[in-house]
Parts: structure tokens; sequence; C-alpha cells
């Protein structure tokens, strides 16, 4: 079933002439978007599927002018959707009719960088990637990597509480955010956090990471910074049973070991990003995976000798330890290249589901069940260190009905891993997407809890308000 | 005063739901070893989580484990020391400090929020616990989180449980994400660098690869008596290794010792514990976090108007802070010196007029504290979960 939006609401999008009026004695006339051609480029975001056309666009260049605008909305009742680089993959950036979209892409500079407190001070529009470009030179990087770092930005990671492919050792968002400037709906500014550890009251820097921009704005955030470790290496194995794969998963993990990644590829997965990329992937196995460890050169040598040996017994059909700079790189552009090499075969939904990594050989086979029951495929990519799923589901969108029949396999998917003791998303976010799921997760004792935390907040539910929770039942307080 | 001790969910549930009813304030606690921390809580009864115990789930493969929130933490670290694994966030255990009994319960290790030295590179209890269950102040029975470590879905009042105190719910189960132990642990230990010097060393130390697990400085009755430590833990080839960089890095602090086995962990859980504080029961403690390289302005800054004594964890960033047992404590300078350099302070111990009298915790902003309100009131309309415990009203 397509995702409902709410009906827009007339009494504000009559009054657009007077609310654009208003908004340009806040902010430069350069800093307001309103002709239709350039609020297209806001209409949806990393979820295509779904537009819709705000009133206007703002896009402010500091901290005061987002105070401004956020009061200015919350005197005239007017919904307001926050906005980083708009790739989120969930619709968590997707606007409504009756809303402006409070774009932070402006703010992007670097304020401050201690070397010394191990941690770096922005502006929130700065993308993930420009933080640890702002410190490389000195050998320091910022831990989350989500796939979209080149253009996510941080402003983004914390209302989505941004995972990546290195989170098993680095943690996420929440586990690397030290500090924000936040910015209430009513334009109350306010700090949270600092260049210190932890912080005195209720860990409010912790609830608004991951809050999907309905609790306020972040507009500055400090987040600590690492040395990057000395070197890292990747080792590739094939396996020809789903089952031994996890199992190996399973046996790294009791050895004592963490690799910085693990990542886990089906068979269509290998087929598709091997075409695409020529990774030197084996194409006669059903399961792969590759597994990162981090340090100085002996010690890598040592940490993935050892991985070998704990994998032996399960039967790998291939297993290649990369040798060199150019083999790791080639091993891993197969698997970052997985949505865009998909996306080259099929029309897709990437689904984000977590499960408990012992289950996934039970999830692979109800996944592709599910799958075929609509006549669609499926590929998988999965953090198997943390069970963290992305099943790819294909499908072609000239054919009429078959986006409907991926919607409902992805939503079957997404509930077969809540049954299985996991949840509906592992780092995307619940959005406009996973919305109307959150019932498969949580009972309305949990929901309303939620809510009237969020009614803290927001009681008059004008942030973000289309998404997260269902449309029904809502409550403020 | 009355004791509740419910056996499950259902019986605290009920007990919240009829205390709401009647006003029934309760203090909310485990086996009351902390009692003594925090704000003094006037309340007409106690909760307690001690009937409820066990381990609930284990996956060693998983990396999680789950209990019910009245399990002894000593419980919980043997039975993941059966399987090799350990809470990554090493819980420091307040009862030396505070001359406290009773076996303390991994509920309120997270509703305080408490870790240890290697916070540095694995994060607080916070960052570990990945799911928990909780009744609220209206009865109602609520989760959040799970138990797979990679989650999003909702609000995260995982978080904003974790270090509430027990003022928005009383925990059920707790579920964290766990780690292999290291095959092994060394540190190495300079003496008698200054403050500063020692403070420099730490971040140096702490921004280099070699993964750091504790930095500790111990000032000593004079600066020969000082002692600088750094702790590496991991697999014995990679120690080896990583020891002799780090010696090299920090080879103008002078030529280390290298500690491993059982004086080395005692060394450590007494960093952990604070018992490296001079073993006077009557001085008051407090507890500060800032950013390492100010940790020496601000104990500098104390010292020149405070009879004190300290010690750094953290890197630096976390002090620990003797006082005399008078006036504020050292409230006012303490406080004027968080201002100043950013961070707060926590009085752990003082003589219960003193701990009625002065801020326990950092004050906080007008805006902070109406967001601290509302959220109260959204879990516990009726105020009756520990009322006060960590600010008045709250």
């Amino acid at each position: 079933m397509p995702i409902a939006f709410p009906e827009p609401d007339q009494a504000i999008t009559s009054r657009r002439a007077e609310i654009i009026a208003g908004l340009r004695r806040l902010v430069p006339g350069e800093a307001l978007i309103v002709s239709e051609d350039e609020r297209r480029a806001f209409e949806t975001d990393g979820l295509t599927a779904y537009r819709q056309m705000p009133l206007a666009v703002v896009l402010p260049s500091s901290t005061l002018e987002v105070s401004s605008i956020l009061r200015f909305c919350h005197e005239n009742g007017v919904k307001v959707v926050p906005r980083g680089a708009g790739t989120s993959l969930s619709g968590g950036a997707i606007p409504q009719a009756d809303a402006i979209v409070l774009g932070v892409a402006k703010m992007n500079r670097v304020l401050e960088v201690n070397l010394t407190d191990r941690f770096i001070r922005v502006e929130s529009g700065i993308t993930n990637l420009g933080i640890s470009q702002a410190v490389a030179h000195e050998g320091y990087f910022y831990a989350p990597d989500p796939s979209s770092q080149l253009a996510c930005t941080i402003a983004g990671n914390i209302a989505m509480n941004s995972g990546g492919a290195h989170c098993l050792k680095y943690g996420v968002t929440t586990n690397n955010l030290l500090g924000v400037t936040l910015v209430l709906l009513d334009g109350t500014i306010m700090t949270l956090g600092g260049d210190h550890l932890d912080s005195a009251g209720y860990d409010l820097l912790g609830l608004i990471t991951g809050s999907e921009g309905q609790l306020g704005v972040v507009t500055e955030a400090t987040v600590r910074i690492l040395h990057a470790a000395e070197g890292a290496r990747p080792a590739l194995f094939g396996f020809e049973r789903v089952n031994d794969a996890g199992a190996c998963v399973a046996a790294i993990i009791a050895a004592g070991i963490i690799p910085v990644a693990l990542e886990y590829m089906d068979r269509p997965a290998i087929q598709i990003c091997e075409a695409f990329a020529h990774a030197g992937y084996p194409l006669d196995v059903e399961a792969m995976l590759i597994v990162e460890v981090e340090g100085s050169e002996q010690e890598i040598d040592d940490m993935l000798r050892r991985i070998v040996a704990i994998a032996e017994p399960f039967h790998p059909k291939t297993i290649k330890v990369s040798q060199s700079e150019a083999e790791s790189a080639a091993i891993w552009k197969g698997r970052k290249s997985a949505f865009g090499a998909t996306g080259r075969v099929a029309d897709y939904i990437c689904m984000d589901g977590t499960i408990p990594t012992g289950q996934l050989p039970y999830v692979l086979k109800r996944i592709d069940e599910i799958a075929k029951s609509q006549g669609l495929g499926v590929a998988n990519v999965f953090h198997a260190g943390d069970g963290n799923l992305h099943p790819l589901v294909m499908f072609d969108t000239s054919k009429p009905g078959e986006m409907e029949k991926a919607e409902h396999v992805g939503e079957e998917i997404l509930k077969l891993c809540v049954e299985v003791g996991g949840c509906l998303t592992g780092e995307h976010g619940v959005g406009i997407e996973k919305r109307d799921l959150m019932p498969f997760q949580f009972n309305v004792a949990d929901l309303q809890q939620q809510m009237r935390v969020r009614g803290v907040f927001d009681p008059l539910w004008l942030l973000n308000p289309a998404k997260v929770f269902p449309l029904d039942g809502r409550i403020a307080a | 005063m009355k004791v509740y001790s419910p056996r499950d969910e259902n019986e605290a549930s009920t007990i919240i739901t009829e205390a709401a009813a009647s006003g029934l304030k309760l203090a909310v606690g485990g086996a009351n070893s902390k009692a003594a921390l925090g704000r003094m809580v006037d309340a007409g009864a106690r909760l307690s989580s001690i009937e409820m115990a066990g381990v609930t789930l284990y996956e060693p493969a998983e990396l999680v484990i789950a209990a019910k929130s009245g399990t002894p933490v000593s419980e919980l670290v043997r039975v993941l020391a059966e399987r090799g694994q350990e809470l990554p966030f090493e819980p420091m255990d307040y009862r030396p400090l505070l001359g406290s009994r009773g076996e303390p319960t991994i509920g309120a290790v997270v509703a305080m929020n408490i870790s240890g030295p290697r916070r540095i590179m694995a994060g607080g209890a916070r960052d570990s616990l990945i799911g928990v269950r909780a009744v609220n102040g209206r009865g109602e029975v609520v989760k959040s989180g799970g138990r797979v470590m990679k989650n999003v879905t909702g609000l995260d009042l995982v978080k904003l449980l974790a270090g509430s105190w027990g003022t928005l719910g009383f925990l059920t189960e707790v579920t964290f994400k766990v780690l292999p132990k290291t095959e092994r642990m060394a540190t190495l230990l300079w003496r008698g660098l200054d403050d500063r010097r020692a403070i420099e060393a730490l971040s140096s130390a702490l921004g280099s690869p070699f993964d750091i697990t504790g930095a500790a400085h111990l000032p000593g009755a004079d600066v020969q008596g000082a002692r600088t430590l750094v702790r590496l833990e991991g697999f014995s080839v990679s120690i080896d290794y990583r020891l002799g960089e780090v010696r090299r890095l920090l080879k103008s602090a002078g030529a280390p010792d290298i500690l491993e086995g059982r004086g080395a962990e005692i060394l450590w859980q007494s960093v952990r514990d604070a018992t490296i504080l001079p073993d006077d029961r009557d001085r008051a403690v407090w507890r500060l976090s800032t950013a390492p390289s100010k940790g020496p302005d601000v104990a500098a800054q104390i010292s020149r108007s405070l009879d004190a004594q300290w010690f750094y964890d953290w890197g630096g960033g976390l002090l620990w802070i003797a006082t005399k047992p008078e006036g504020d404590a050292g409230a006012g300078i303490i406080r004027a010196a968080t201002r100043e350099f950013g961070g707060h302070a926590m009085l752990v111990r003082a003589p219960d007029g003193i701990r009625a009298a002065v801020d326990v915790f950092e004050p906080q902003s007008e805006a902070v504290m109406a967001l601290t309100r509302g959220i109260k009131k959204a879990f516990d309309p009726a105020g009756i979960l520990n009322p006060g415990r960590m600010y008045a009203g709250v």
C-alpha cells in the first residue's frame, strides 16, 4: 500500500504568500527559495518514489537565522521539515505541501579543530567526509562512515544516528558525538554536551540523536576524532553453504577477534557486483565474507593468519587475503558498489532491518521465499558483525504493479526481522518508509511513551510531523 | 521504611500504579549500595529490584547479554567471563568510596550510567546498552531498543533512561552488547611527571593509532611520587609491538616501567574505584568531567583556593577531587572552574548536611531544566519515582 501523507492544511497553504513574506523579513533574499523550478530540487530525498512540493525552502547561514525561522513557524503554525543533504533512504527529508523545508547545507564551516583533546567542532551542514578531510592531513578521521558520506551532512547523521561499515569497532553517530547546539521549535538556542565526556542531567544528547528532526534542529556539532590505524587489509572468503558463512562469523567472534569490518554478500549480490566492479569475487559460491582488520603490517599479518585458520573448518571454497593496496581496493570496490551496481540491472528498494546474527541462514531462506512468492529477486548485503541486513528487492518500474509488489516484499522482510528478535531499521531511520510498520515492533504503551517525550519538544507536531509515528493514535502529552 | 521488592514486571507495574494513585513517593533502587549518591529523596517507601535477578539471554557469538535489573553486577561479570567476554565499559564499584554494603545491581549501573577507565575507548554504560524494559510512573511497561546492536527504530529512550537515576522509570531488564576479554593487558608507567607534562604525554598516547584503553595520572605527595599510566589491551603479539611504539612516542617523558599481571589489575581497579584518593573517610569527594587538556588548569585553579587532593583518569578529562568536608565542600570554587573551563562536576561523597545544601549535580541552564521537567512529567506525571534524586522538582 503506498505511503499516505497527511492532508495538507488549507489554512496554511492558502497563506503561502504571507508566510513567504514573513520569512523574507528574516533571511537574505538568496536564502529563500520560492519558485517552482528551484523548489523541485527539494521535493524528495533518497526515497525518490515519493515526492511533495514544499511551500518554500529556507537555507539559513547561522544559528540565529535558524532560531528566527523556527520561532516564526512556531508562532504561525507552519510545519518545518529539516534537511541536510537529502540523502535519506527512508524519506526522512521528504517535504509536505503545507511545510517549509529548512536546509542547513549552507552552514558548513569547520569552527575548531583540537587534536590534543581529539575533537572537531563544525557547523552541521558540513558533509560527513568533509569532517574527516579537515583532519586527514594530521592522520585523524571521523569514524562513522555511511555509504553516502561524500554527500550526507553531519546534521542528517545526527538526526538518523547513522552508522556505516566500521561501526563494529567504532560505534555509530551517538557513540561519537560530544556536543551540539540545538534550536528548539520556539527558537530557543541551547547547548548540549561540549568537548568533554558525558553530561549532567538527562542524556538529551543521546535522545536527540536519531530523533529524525522531530525534536529540534542541530546547527553545530562537536564530534570525537580518532587517529587512523596504521593500516588496514581485508581478506575474502567464499562458501558453498550459507550456514558455513554464518558459523564462520560466529567462530571469529568467539575467538575474541573484533574485525573492523565484517561484510556478507549472498550469491545474487556477488554476481551483480562482480559484473560491475570486476573485483575478483568468486562466482561459484553461495555466500562471501569480507573481513578487514587494522594495525601495523605485522599485526595485520598475524590477525589474518588467525582468521584464515578459524575459517578453514567451515570449508571455504575461496580464500583470498589481500596482498596489496590494489587488491584491497578491488575487494572493497565490489562491496561498496552494491547499491549502484544493482541499480544498473534493475530498479530496487533497499531495506535496512537488523537481525540477531545467528538467525541469518533462516532469515535469508525466508527472504528468498517471500520475494519468489511475488516473482521478484533479492540481493542481500549484510553487516555480519552487527546484524544489519540490507536486502535489495529488485523490480521493474515499467511493469505495472511491480513497485507495489516490491514494497510488499520489503514490508514482509521487515516484519520478519522483528519476528526473529531484530528491528525495523538499523541505520536508515524510520522516516515515512517504515512509519506504518512501527506497531509491529512497539506496542501502544511504547509508542505513546516516545510520543509523550516528543511532545515535550514539539507539542503542536510541527517538526517533520509526517514521519516516524503512525498517523493514527498520535498524542503530544 | 516499607520496602517493595516485586518479583516481576507485573508486580512492579501494580505497585507503581497504586503508588501513583495514592501519591506514595518511591525511592527506586537495587541493593541500596549507592543510596548515598545523588540528592536525597523524600520518599514514603522503597522500591527495589533485588528480587528480579538473573541473566535472561546470552548469545556469546552475537556479543549480546540481557539480565533482569536486580542481577548482581558480579553475576553478570562471572557469566561473561565463562565465555571469555566482559562488559566493555568497566563499571566502577562505588562501595569502597561510599563505605557501603550490598551487592551492586546491573540496573543501578544503567540508572547511573556508571563506567570506568575504558570509557575513553569503549564508551560508557549508555554506549553498550542496547535495550531496556522499564515501568514508567503510570505503571506502564515500556520497552526501547532491543537485543540487536544496530537499531535506530524510534526515539532512543535507551539513552534517556541510562543515567536518569530512577526518576523516569523502574528498570526491569537491561540488554548490552559486550566484547571479548583481551588476551593480554600491559601498562606503561612513568614516574615523576608534573600534571601538565603528564596530561600532554597521555594526550599524545591517546592521539596515536594504538587503541589506548586506560590513561591516568596519579600525582604524588610530591612530584617524585607521581605516576602516569597508559594501558594497552589486545593480542599478545600486538601488545609487544605497541608497548615499543608507545614508549618511543613518549620518549621525552623518560623510560617507563612495564606492569603486567595482578599488580597492574589492582592498580587499575583503584583508578576505577577512585580509591587512589587518600583513605580518609571524612573527606568530601567530587567527580569532574572536562576536556583532557583543561584538567590541569581545573586542578591548579581549585588547589589555589582549596585544600584538595586529586587524580586524573580519561587522559586528564576525569578528575577525582577530595576536599575538606566543611562549608560547601568546595562547591563554589569547583563550579566556578567548570563554568570557566567547561564540563560538569558531581558531589560524590559528603556529610548529609552538605549534600542537602549544595547542588549535587552540575546546575543546568533554564532551557535544559524546562525540558528536563517536561521529560520527567512525560514518564512520571505524579512525580512518585525517586523525586528530587537529580534535581529539585525532578
